[in-house]
């Protein structure tokens, strides 16, 4: 099982602040495209992607037992 | 006492600093964000802030690796509040010690720029007639480059 974190926008839009994926693995490119299919919300497209607390690229995979989080662009300060 | 943190309670100024006193400072640079009213004509009733806690602490600690790098013999301190916050009210303090003024100086500049780059912490803003968490203005930030990327310098 991979763990899935939404946060701000994208946490209102999905109604949801985690999800919960059955695969094994997924890169990070098809997840975005599954979810902005999924839950009609585009913002997906801009966000950056941290596995396990670390940002990662759009080509990278996910296995199961990490936890992915969406980061829509931050707003901190 | 955590160096970089968040946290949801009020932000005790003098903690931060404390962090940093050093025998061999000569000066501590502080920046205190906080919550504005007028933006433009806009008229902020008060921001929600959320964050990413763990990654957030992490990235913040990232910072401070770089300033240390950056400005050898510097110490930081950050601290960045969530939860609901009023006009006036403190969001973030950053502390840095250095040898001689000029890096103090710099180096909290260099944070409080970074912070709004890479820490995953998102406000959103109430106003009389609306909410909109900030950052998700499609064209004005975006990600498409595949990182982050250095806000607006008067937010």
């Amino acid at each position: 099982m991979i763990k899935v974190l939404l946060f701000a926008t994208l946490q209102e839009k999905v109604g949801a602040s985690e999800l919960s994926l059955e695969e094994n693995a997924i890169k990070i490119s098809d997840l975005k495209n599954r979810l902005i299919e999924e839950y009609d919300v585009q913002e997906f497209s801009n966000c950056l992607v941290a596995i396990n607390e670390e940002y990662a690229g759009d080509n990278d995979i996910a296995e199961s037992g990490d936890t992915i989080a969406f980061i829509p662009p931050v707003s901190g300060g | 006492m955590k160096e970089f943190k968040i946290v949801k309670e009020p932000i005790e100024i003098q903690h931060v600093i404390d962090q940093v006193v050093d025998p061999n400072c000569g000066a501590i640079s502080t920046f205190i964000g906080t919550v504005r009213e007028m933006t433009k004509e806009k008229k902020t009733l008060y921001l929600e802030y959320d964050a990413y806690v763990p990654m957030a602490e992490k990235e913040l600690k990232r910072i401070g690796d770089e300033i240390k790098e950056k400005w050898p013999d510097s110490k930081v301190a950050i601290t960045h509040r969530i939860g609901r916050l009023e006009i006036t009210d403190v969001a973030v303090v950053i502390a840095v010690s250095t040898p001689h003024r000029a890096a103090a100086f710099e180096a909290s500049r260099y944070a409080i720029e970074r912070i709004k780059e890479i820490v995953p912490i998102w406000k959103k803003e109430h106003w009389e007639n609306g909410e909109m968490w900030i950052g998700d203005q499609l064209e004005q930030h975006s990600y498409r480059d595949g990182k982050p990327k250095m806000e607006d310098e008067n937010d």
